[in-house]
Formats: C-alpha cells, sequence, structure tokens
C-alpha cells in the first residue's frame, strides 16, 4: 500500500494528462463529426464522398496503428517538407500529435453518430422553420441541432468512453500519462499487478463520472419527450 | 375595394416522370378563403406547397401581393429560386399550418409561437411574448403555454401551431388538412379557432376535406381533380351546381 501512496501523486499527475487528452481530443472530434455529418448529407456528391472516404478509412484501421502512422509518420512528413523550404528540424510535440490524431479518428465515429442524430429529427419540423422564412443557418442552429442532440447523446456518449479509453495508447508515443507512470512506477518497485490495477480504477473513476454526466445531459436534453 | 393577395398562373409540378400539377390558374383577393377540395393525389396540398416555394414548381408563375416569386433555371436544367432572401421574406408573410402540426418538438408552446418572428421578423422577445400571450389566450392555448408539444392532445398541438403561423402577422394563411390528423371529437375545436379567423377577414387559403366547413365558412371553393382545377366558384354555385362530373362523384362519395 505504500507503494501507491509514495508513487499516488506521480500517478495522478498521469491521469490529469490522460483528462485533459480526452478533452482535447473529444473537443476535435465533435468539431470534425458535426462537419463530417452535414458534408454527409449535403447535396455536394464531393463533401459527401471526402467525408465518406474519411469514415471509412479511419474506422477500418486500429487505432493503435493510426496513431504510430501519424505520429511517427507525420514527424518524418514535417521535416521532408520542411527541409524543402530550409526550416530547421522540427520536433512533433506528442501531446498535441496524440491529441490530433485521437481527435481526428474520433471525428470519423462521431460523424456517424451526428449524422444518425440529425436524420433521426423530424422532416416536418425543419420543413416548418423553413415555412417560417427560416434561413438555413438558422434552422441549422436552431431547430436541427438542438433536437438532434437528444438523438445522437447515447452513441456520443458510447464514443466518449471509448475514447478516454483509447487515450492510454498516447503512451506508446512517450506522453507520460497514468498508463506510462503505472509502467514505470510498477517496474521500480516490481509491483505491476498493483499499479496497472490502481490505473484500472482511475480508469473506472472517469468513466463513471462520465456516465453520471450524461445521465443529466440526456434528462435535459429530454424535455419534451414523452417517456413510453 | 379589394386588392389581390395571390395569383397563381398557369402553375406545373412534376415529381419525376409523374405530373402532379398540370396547369392551375386561380386568383384571391384579400379576405378570401379559399377551400381547395380534392381526392388524394389530386395534387392540393402540392399546389399549397407550391405557393410558400416548399416545393419548386416546374413551370408557372406565383404573384403574392403582385409579386412575382422569380425563378431560373441552374445549368442542370433544375429550377430554383433566382433570390433566396425574396423566397424567405414572401414565406414570412404566409404562414403554414401543417397536416402533423410540426410544432419544434425541443421547444415549449411559448417558445414555439415566439421562435419565428424573434429570429426571421426580429421581433424584440418581450414583444414577441407578449403578441404570443394575446394569441394563445385566443387559441386557448394560454394555460398550456409552458407545455412541450408531446405532452398535448393532437387538437391543442394544432390550435398552438395556429397561434405560431398567426405570431409572424401573416398577410395570408395556408392550411394544409389542418384537421385530418386529428381524433374525430378534436376537429372541432381547431374548425372554431378557424372559422373565428375566417369571421375577422383573414386571407387563408385551406386544403380540407372539411366539406362543412369548405361550404359555410369559405367565400371560394376550388376543387381539384388529377392536376386541374374542375370548379372555381362560390360554395353555394359549386356545391349546389357543380358543372363537373368529377365533382358530383366526389361529393356523392363524401356523402356515402
Amino acid at each position: 500500500m505504500s507503494e501507491i501512496l509514495e508513487y499516488f501523486p506521480m500517478i495522478l499527475s498521469g491521469m490529469l494528462l490522460t483528462v485533459e487528452v480526452a478533452l482535447l481530443s473529444v473537443l476535435i472530434s465533435i468539431i470534425l463529426g458535426m462537419i463530417g455529418a452535414v458534408a454527409k448529407l449535403s447535396k455536394s456528391k464531393i463533401a459527401a464522398a471526402i467525408a465518406g472516404i474519411y469514415t471509412t478509412i479511419i474506422r477500418g484501421i486500429p487505432d493503435l496503428v493510426l496513431m504510430t502512422i501519424i505520429f511517427f509518420g507525420g514527424q518524418i512528413m514535417v521535416n521532408n517538407i520542411g527541409a524543402k523550404f530550409g526550416w530547421d528540424y522540427i520536433d512533433v510535440n506528442p501531446f498535441v500529435a496524440g491529441v490530433l490524431t485521437i481527435g481526428f479518428i474520433f471525428g470519423a465515429y462521431m460523424t456517424e453518430s451526428f449524422r444518425g442524430g440529425i436524420l433521426a429529427v423530424s422532416h416536418g419540423e425543419i420543413e416548418a422553420g423553413y415555412a417560417f422564412g427560416m434561413r438555413p443557418t438558422q434552422v441549422f442552429f436552431r431547430i436541427t441541432l438542438p433536437a438532434m442532440v437528444r438523438h445522437a447523446l447515447p452513441s456520443f456518449g458510447n464514443n466518449w468512453l471509448v475514447l478516454t479509453k483509447t487515450a492510454a495508447l498516447v503512451s506508446v508515443i512517450g506522453l507520460q500519462d497514468m498508463v506510462f507512470k503505472a509502467g514505470l512506477a510498477g517496474g521500480a518497485t516490481r509491483k505491476p499487478f498493483t499499479f496497472y490495477c490502481f490505473v484500472a480504477f482511475l480508469f473506472l473513476i472517469i468513466t463513471g463520472v462520465s456516465d453520471v454526466g450524461f445521465r443529466w445531459m440526456n434528462k435535459k436534453y429530454s424535455v419534451g419527450v414523452r417517456k413510453a | 375595394m379589394t386588392t389581390q393577395a395571390l395569383s397563381v398562373r398557369n402553375l406545373h409540378k412534376s415529381f419525376g416522370q409523374i405530373e402532379v400539377l398540370k396547369g392551375i390558374s386561380f386568383e384571391a383577393t384579400e379576405q378570401d378563403v379559399i377551400s381547395i377540395l380534392g381526392s388524394s393525389g389530386s395534387g392540393k396540398s402540392t399546389l399549397l406547397r407550391c405557393i410558400n416555394l416548399l416545393e419548386i414548381p416546374t413551370s408557372g408563375e406565383v404573384y403574392v401581393h403582385g409579386e412575382l416569386i422569380k425563378m431560373r433555371d441552374q445549368d442542370s436544367g433544375e429550377r430554383v429560386p433566382e433570390d433566396k432572401r425574396q423566397v424567405e421574406r414572401i414565406r414570412s408573410k404566409l404562414a403554414m399550418v401543417f397536416q402533423q402540426f410540426n410544432l419544434w418538438a425541443h421547444m415549449t408552446v411559448m417558445q414555439n409561437v415566439i421562435e419565428a418572428p424573434v429570429q426571421v421578423l426580429k421581433i424584440p422577445k418581450s414583444e414577441a411574448k407578449e403578441r404570443a400571450e394575446k394569441l394563445l389566450n385566443r387559441v386557448g392555448m394560454y394555460e398550456h403555454r409552458d407545455y412541450y408539444p408531446a405532452h398535448l392532445s393532437g387538437g391543442q398541438m394544432q390550435r398552438a401551431a395556429i397561434a405560431r403561423a398567426l405570431a409572424m402577422e401573416p398577410d395570408m394563411l395556408l392550411f394544409d388538412e389542418p384537421t385530418s390528423a386529428l381524433d374525430p371529437e378534436l376537429v372541432g375545436e381547431v374548425l372554431k379557432v378557424m372559422r373565428s379567423l375566417a369571421d375577422e377577414g383573414r386571407t387563408m387559403l385551406v386544403v380540407t376535406h372539411e366539406m362543412g366547413f369548405a361550404r359555410e365558412v369559405s367565400s371560394r371553393v376550388i376543387f381539384l381533380d388529377a392536376g386541374l382545377v374542375e370548379e372555381n366558384g362560390q360554395p353555394d354555385q359549386v356545391f349546389d351546381n357543380p358543372t363537373s362530373e368529377r365533382f358530383r362523384q366526389f361529393m356523392a362519395g363524401t356523402l356515402k
């Protein structure tokens, strides 16, 4: 027990990093997901095709493979391009790379969640918006968006849980998150089981808190819905 | 002095190969209450939806208060409104009441009524609320102003939807089968509201199956069949001395 107490602050700071990575990447994934969903549903065939390629590729490749491709491959690409412009060697920041990668991956999943949510919004309600002279952006932000949140929330919540767990992958690109630190502590004390269990417990706390949050949000966005 | 509120000239609408409207022309003057009758598939809802451009007519013209809704042909051959702002402006003056109510489910009755006036007409919220309170009172929905649509009966939803339409202070009200989705015993409360609107001189275009309303309330009846106007006249004249055989059959069918 005393080892845990000794390493507690270190692992906790790693947990903070995990949460930061998760929150920042979910933000990116929401933005990408929204753009992707609108593109997939748009009349423009080009936009729909690009979004289709994006989701098909991302969802078909393991997160770990994508992360290593983007981090290590990205490092080389940035410097190859940089060399042409005569820049100095650029070190890709693993935190930024991790956040961007996870955000990019989950943007594809969010695209599908949001697309489903938008499709579930009653066509008549959208049409009513237009019939009263609203502009497309007004219809989207005043009617479609608030109405789709309720439909998209369950699958969004699911994506978020998977995303927090995927955040553990940043340890492979050298970010000192709580998984990375648990490995260090486990190695130093030769008690990996204890420390990985501790990390598992911390993940449960994060996901447990999220669950409470989602229940609250679900309630908030289900006003005006009659319970069956 | 009567002024022209609406003029529809040689309107055609096709969905793919199917021609739903085959050249419709009629006019409405202010304070007209025109009932549009016809069996399912006769094109009456499509006609109404072409007037506020929820459907784009394949050809023909629509004038609202003498103003032509300008259209142009795209390179792809698709017809589109030339000026989206014009369409939005005209729509805001032609308030529509839908068969399925189409209230915004995530908003209360009050929020539904003030939404378009605040967003489209840019009326201050407090003023829109005052106006909404009066209108909700009028349709008997004031007590239910903080309810969400899901907690209302069909008749209540439709009355709220009428208040939402009135809140735009429209030049004309378009009703698309407003009572067709209602339980028989709820039809009366909606018709009562519509009748009072007709009495105060509102210009109304009503697609309906309510023969009583068409006969007693409307100033004119238009009967559509297979995309063409078969009857167009005053209710007494149309109902008592129809000129088309098709309308006789239609009436015989309705009376059973």
